[in-house]
Formats: C-alpha cells, structure tokens, sequence
C-alpha cells in the first residue's frame, strides 16, 4: 500500500527504524490488500460457480457468443504488460529511470490495446442485445449447419427424445398454481426441462436458447466489469508513476512503489486468466 | 494501489519540551490532516460517539413508538425506517469501527512502544474513507429513509422505493475503512513489535486486535461486492438476486452473512481484548491462561467464517447444511468459553479493585455470558424455528452487541481516558454511570427475552395487548439506559476541563503504553524499550507522591534513548 519516502531527503520514515523495516511494511500491506482484492473478485466467482453448477446449460450455450478470438488476444496483451511491468520494476532497482519510463509508458499502452479490444467486444454485445439480465433481448441465435454437432448444447436438444422430455417437465411447477415458482427453472429439471424445442428450418436450425441465458450476460458484464474497472485505476497508477519517474523520483533507487504497483498489476492480469478461461472456454 | 508515502512532518521533533500530543500543534488543518494515531483516534471517537448519539437517539424513538399498541408517536412507515436507521447506524457506523478505529488508534501502537502505525498516510485515509461514506449513508435519511432493515435482505430491498442505494453505498465505502484499518494493525502488529515481544508475549488486547483486523480484511471485501451487486440490480437489474430474471435471493443471504457473522466477531473480539487487560489490571495478577486466551481468539476468527449459514436455518437450506452450520455455531462457545473462564480465573485470589472499568468489565462477564448461552439456544435447529424472528434474537444479539462490545467498549474508555486525555474523571460520578446503564440495559432487554420466547415477532410495529407490559417495560428500561448514557457524557465532559491531572501509570499497569506521560508527547516515548512482560503487574507499586503507579525498578525495561542505533 505504502512505499518509502523519497521526496527529497532521507527515504526513511521517522516512525521506522531502518529501511528494510520499511519496506517489508510496505510489502506485506501490499499482499493483505491483494488478499482482499481476491476477496472482493471472490464474491463474483462464488456467484459463477453456484449459477454455472444449478444451469451447465445455460453456460455452454451462451459462452458461444463471446469472441474466442478477441479474449485470446487480450489474454495475450496483459501477459505482455505482466512482463513489462516486471522488467519495469527490475529497471527500477537498477536505477535506469529511462528504461523505467519506457516500459511504464509500453506497459500502459498495453493497457489501453486491452480496454480498446475490450471496447469493440462490448459494442458488439451491445448492438446484438447481449446484455445483462433487464436489458437482453437477442438479436442473434446461435446456428447449427447439418446433421452434424460441431454445436452442442445439451440443454437446448434439437427435436428428438429431448424434445420430449422439454414439453412435459415445464408442467409440473405450473400445476402447483404458484405463478412465482413457474419462472424459476429447477436446478434438476432446468437442463432438458425447460427447453423450448425450435423447428428446423432445412440445413440451418436455429439453437434452441436455453431458459435465463441471460444470467451468463449478467455474471459476463458484472465480472469482465468489475475487471476493467481495476485496468482503469492501473493506468492511472501507471501515470502517476511515470510523473514521479519523470522527476527523478527514482534516481535513488527507492524502488518500492514501482515494485508494489508490479504486484497489483500482476493480480489484474491474473484475475483476467481466470476470467478467459471460466467465460470465454466453457466446455 | 500503490498509496501514498508515511512520511510523517518533522514537526513534532521540535515541539517545546513538555508538549503533549494535544497541544503540541494549533489548529483545525492540525487536527484534520494530522498523520499522528493519536489524534486520527481522538477525531474517530468524536465521530463515532456522534454517531452512537445518533442511533441511540433512534431506538429511544423506536422504544417511545412500542409503549402502546398502534400508533404512539409514528406510523408505521416511518417506524419502519427508524428501526432501520438505528439498526445501520449502530452496526455499520459505530459498532463495526468502533473500538479499532478508536481506541485501537490511539493504544496500538503506544502498547507496541511505538511510534505510530506502520501505515500513518492510509490510517488517516481510512478516517476520510469512513468520513466520506457516512455521508453517503447518513444521505439516505433527507433522500427518504431506508425501510428494509439494516440486513438489507433481497428481494424486498431490491423492489422498496426507498433509498437503499444510497445507504448500501455508504456501507460499501465504510467497508474500504474498516479494511485499511484492518490492514494497517496486521502490518504493525508484524512489523513493529519490540525487541523482547514475541507473538507470545504480546499484550492480549494486541491479540485481539490483530485476530480482529484478519476478519476485518477477509470479510468486508464480500460484503463490498454483496452491496455493489444489490446497487447493480437496483440500477441496471442484473437479476443476480431476482428470481424472475433467473437469480436467487438466498444467494444474496448467503452473501450477506458471509461477511456479517464474521463481522459480529470484528465487534466482539476487540471487547474481549479489553477485557483481558482490564481484568488483569484491576485484579492486581498476571493474566491467567495467557496462551489460551491468545489462542482462543485466533480460533473465533477462523470459525467466524465457517458458521453463516444459521442465519438461514428457516430460509430453505438443506437439512445436512443446517446440521453442520449448527454443530460449528455449537463450536463457537468453545474458545468464547475458555475466555471467560480465564478472566474469572484471574480474578480468583487476586486483590480486585471495583473502579469503573472494572465495573464495566464485570457487567460483560455477566451480560456476555448470558448473551452467548441464549445464542446456543438460537444454534440449536429445533428451538431456532420457533424463536426465529423474535425479540428473543433482537434480545440475545443486545446482550452482546450492547451487554458485550458496548460494555467493554466504556471499560476501554474509562480505562485509557486518563491516557487520551490527561484527565482523571469522577470515581464516584462513573460508578452511578455504570449502575445505571447495567440496570437499564437489563431492564430493556431481559423483558425482551420473554417477550420473545412467548412469541413477539421482531420489528412489527404493531403487538397484542397482552405484551404491552413488557413493551413497557422495556421502554422505561431504555429510558434508564439513556439517563445512564447522560451521566456518562456529563462527567467524561467535565473531567476534559476540570478533572484532576492524570499520572503516567493511575492503575498500575504493565503494558507500555503507561510508560510514557499522560496524554503522551507527540512521538510517543523517549526510549527504547525491551517489552517481554506485559502483565508483570506485581512489579509496580504506589506512588503517594504522583498519584499513580511505578516500577521498582523503571531502568529496567528501558534499553536506550529512542534513535540511537
């Protein structure tokens, strides 16, 4: 959280006894702020795993709207960045304050290529009517070409036994006259349940949507979100960071913001990992 | 994050000799960017006594309303956001950073013969951060009141058109507070103990504190994304919480309690660390089971996680999670027992002095201990779903919350006034204070406890004739309470200005924080210290000459001038 002094002057603070005492202080703030950080992110993934567990359906089908392509390749630029930042710190260490500003400045144009590759996924989202729950109205269906299963989307069987199976498992919370339990898909029941069988139309059949596929839009935006929000606060460290750089703030050899910003940097691109991985590659 | 640099201004160091952390520097900017733990304490007392003030205020009104049936002073819409109010107010703004933020300040790092936190730049942070999101909260009130209740339970909190967003944002920013408060003891308390104190020998409010700062940092991140998402389906309706958008809103109770049990620990731990200095202290002996009290702290704090789920026994969760959240709330009482067998423990054979803080720590061993066995009855699966709901549970959390974290909170105060601030306060003034608010809290809500067990759902406006002398009851008990909390205030006030000068050590404690003049010097201490006995209480004597306490021998705990390598 907190780095040694530097401005002018001695780099010690006057409430510690020597430096290291300092910035081991600094570090191990740094790491319970980190814990935390995967606390905060800890609630979203709780919610993914307990959505993701009830409706597999719904995941499988709606993943497929996401841009494989795209999430590698923002996956790609924030492991670069994880890397310029390390070399950044490294430069730091060494005193070579040119070398540092270059590769804050690298590392925070890699952040602005993942925002903009960021940016084009949302548009695309947006203008197809992927969004969160109030706000999904597809424009687009997911397409299955031929016989074969290059798609497969358990919950949403094309007409077949499935088929079957989908018309008669919707009655049973309806029966009960309870018009609040219609709407929720059963955990048991969900997958083959609560289908709605789609015709096909020759070569082309249109997916069959599985029920509150927008629970996937939803958990997608709060989580890639949530996300982006922390690349925000990261570039604007990284500014900061080159100001002081750019006045000498790092001649010295007080390396311990830099170092600090590397460790928050390094759990934001972490944190990405797991998001490609449990959004973009579902399987 | 990377934050800011803990340089402290060089100031202090020239301050004139003899100049205490009050007076060392003028002025409001003095006090308001101050980066010294002293004074960031003292602002957070002010501000969280207001806020105290506040809600008492709010369930003096709530009282007032139950004296009769039907409406007394309010409708019922408006005693639904007060109880809210109260319940908000309470938790989020005083009871939570409450003894931490407060008297944690200002003690842990003199008790670590220090001389400040480790982070000095991110403590003053958090008092802005808690500033700020009060603010936020306290906005709710002029936007239209809040009537959810402080739990904020969906799906009624996501349909009310009250001002929810903006009190559940104002809990989000106190959280990022109580989190850097957290985390500035952790980094302390491992950073800058002194030479001699090992984790063993440590002074067990520092225990507290720093099993109390693991909860607060592992916690509250839960309950910020908890609020955030509530935000999100109120704005946007990202339908996490809603059925009929495909969420579920026992989710959100999970969640919730998630972080609020474990934060029903983040208010009791510090008040059980008080409490095994004051019990210490004014029995005249060293700590009994010192290993064990340390210890049974550390073990609260894991099991604190583990127990949420009794919160739900009755909101659908399966038999076998009820089963096991029921045996781990069982598990509790384990290491909350061996405290209190180890207070009393101390006490025996001891020379006890009944002074005001010793009058406060033994109302909490007896209020503390009915409160948590009247837990174990709300543990228990087959008598929780009869008393769910109840003033039975609206008694039992009191008797800890109150008869507990409040209790040990004016023991804390009345402990370390003299310290803060220099001023000796009136015995005898302190001794009614106390009498007072023990009557009155027990007047208040024992009659609540039958009230419950008989069937009084909590929070309705409305009850049956044939409970409208309990209500009463409690109502004029709360009354007592507030004359109790009057008193207090009255002379604490007036010690501030006429109160006699306090000495160094007035109750003949061990702990390094009495080795420095009362209030201490901007920097704490002039010396190094070698702090490996923290309860060597017998080796102090009386000073007829100043009043307090001292050391048979001081140059023995004192290594060197403070600088000097």
């Amino acid at each position: 959280m907190a780095s040694p002094a530097h401005t002018g002057g001695p780099h010690l603070a006057h409430h510690f006894a020597n430096l290291d005492q300092q910035y081991q202080s600094a570090k191990l703030g740094m790491w319970v702020f980190l814990a935390t950080e995967v606390l905060f992110f800890g609630g979203l993934f709780c919610a993914y795993v307990v959505y993701r567990a009830n409706h597999p359906e719904v995941f499988l089908y709606a993943h497929q709207f996401l841009d494989k392509r795209l999430g590698a390749l923002n996956t790609a630029v924030l492991i670069c960045s994880s890397f310029t930042i390390a070399w950044a710190v490294r430069a730091a260490q060494l005193k070579q304050v040119r070398l540092l500003i270059l590769l804050l400045s690298l590392t925070f144009l890699l952040a602005s290529g993942f925002l903009g590759v960021k940016y084009i996924e949302y548009r695309q989202k947006w203008e197809h009517g992927l969004l969160w729950a109030r706000r999904y109205h597809p424009e687009v269906h997911l397409v299955q070409e031929g016989p074969g299963h290059d798609v497969e989307v358990p919950g949403a069987a094309p007409p077949g036994p499935g088929a079957q199976a989908a018309q008669e498992a919707p009655v049973t919370p309806a029966a009960d006259g309870d018009a609040d339990r219609s709407r929720i898909a059963d955990a048991a029941s969900g997958p083959v349940g609560l289908a709605e069988p789609m015709p096909a139309s020759g070569e082309h059949r249109v997916v069959a949507e599985p029920h509150n596929a927008q629970v996937f839009f939803s958990i997608y935006f709060l989580m890639t979100g949530l996300h982006g929000i922390h690349v925000l606060v990261g570039m604007g460290l990284m500014v900061w960071l080159i100001a002081l750089a750019w006045r000498g703030a790092f001649a010295g050899g007080n390396f311990t913001r830099v170092d600090m910003f590397g460790l928050y940097w390094h759990l934001v691109d972490l944190i990405w990992i797991y998001l490609f991985l449990l959004l973009y590659l579902v399987h | 994050m990377a934050v800011s640099t803990p340089v402290l201004p060089l100031t202090d160091r020239a301050a004139p000799a003899g100049a205490t952390y009050l007076n060392a520097e003028r002025g409001l900017r003095s006090w308001l960017f101050t980066l010294d733990h002293k004074r960031i304490g003292v602002m957070y007392l002010v501000v969280i006594l207001a806020s105290f003030l506040a809600g008492g205020i709010f369930a003096l009104l709530v009282r007032t309303e139950l004296l009769t049936p039907g409406p007394t002073i309010m409708g019922p819409d408006t005693y639904n956001k007060m109880f809210t109010l109260h319940g908000t107010v309470m938790i989020f703004l005083f009871i939570i950073p409450g003894i931490p933020a407060t008297l944690g300040n200002f003690v842990l790092p003199l008790m670590l013969g220090a001389k400040d936190v480790a982070l000095p730049r991110l403590n003053l942070a958090s008092f802005w951060i808690w500033v700020t999101g009060a603010t936020v909260a306290i906005s709710a009130i002029v936007l239209g009141g809040v009537d959810t209740g402080w739990t904020f339970y969906t799906p009624y909190s996501t349909t009310t058109n009250t001002a929810v967003i903006p009190m559940t944002l104002g809990a989000f920013i106190l959280g990022f507070s109580s989190i850097f408060t957290g985390l500035n003891f952790i980094v302390t308390i491992h950073k800058m103990r002194p030479e001699g104190m090992t984790w063993m020998r440590m002074p067990l409010f520092l225990w507290g504190i720093y099993a109390t700062a693991i909860i607060q940092v592992l916690a509250t991140p839960v309950l910020g994304i908890t609020l955030l998402l509530l935000v999100a389906e109120r704005v946007l309706g990202v339908g996490i919480f809603d059925p009929a958008l495909g969420g579920d809103p026992v989710l959100y109770q999970h969640f919730f309690w998630f972080y609020s049990h474990p934060a029903v620990y983040i208010m009791i731990l510090p008040a059980m660390a008080i409490m095994s200095e004051v019990i210490a202290v004014f029995s005249g002996k060293r700590i009994f089971g010192y290993r064990f009290i340390a210890a049974s702290s550390i073990a609260i704090a894991i099991l604190s996680f583990l127990v949420w789920g009794h919160h739900m026994f009755v909101s659908g969760q399966s038999s076998l999670a009820n089963l096991v959240f029921s045996a781990l709330t069982f598990a509790v009482a384990i290491p909350s027992a061996v405290k209190v067998f180890n207070w009393v423990a101390t006490m025996y054979k001891g020379s006890v002095r009944l002074l005001t803080p010793m009058l406060y720590a033994l109302s909490f061993l007896f209020l503390f201990t009915i409160g948590g066995l009247t837990g174990l009855f709300l543990g228990a699966l087959a008598t929780d779903v009869h008393l769910t709901d109840t003033y039975f549970v609206v008694a039992h959390f009191h008797y800890v919350m109150f008869g507990g974290t409040v209790i040990a909170f004016l023991a804390g105060l009345h402990y370390w006034w003299p310290k803060m601030f220099g001023r000796m306060y009136s015995e005898r003034w302190g001794r009614v204070g106390a009498l007072l608010i023990f009557v009155g809290f027990n007047l208040t809500f024992f009659t609540q406890f039958v009230m419950g067990s008989h069937g009084m759902p909590r929070r309705y406006f409305n009850y049956l004739p044939r409970f409208e002398g309990l209500h009463q009851a409690s109502t004029v008990g709360s009354y007592v309470l507030g004359l109790g909390f009057m008193v207090v205030a009255a002379y604490l006030l007036h010690s501030l200005f006429r109160g006699a000068p306090a000495p160094a050590n007035p109750w003949g404690s061990a702990t390094l924080e009495w080795e420095t003049s009362s209030p201490p010097p901007p920097h704490n201490f002039d010396e190094e210290f070698d702090a490996s006995d923290p309860y060597d209480i017998e080796s102090l004597e009386y000073d007829p000459a100043g009043g307090g306490y001292r050391r048979h021998d001081p140059s023995a705990i004192r290594l060197r001038p403070a600088g000097a390598p």
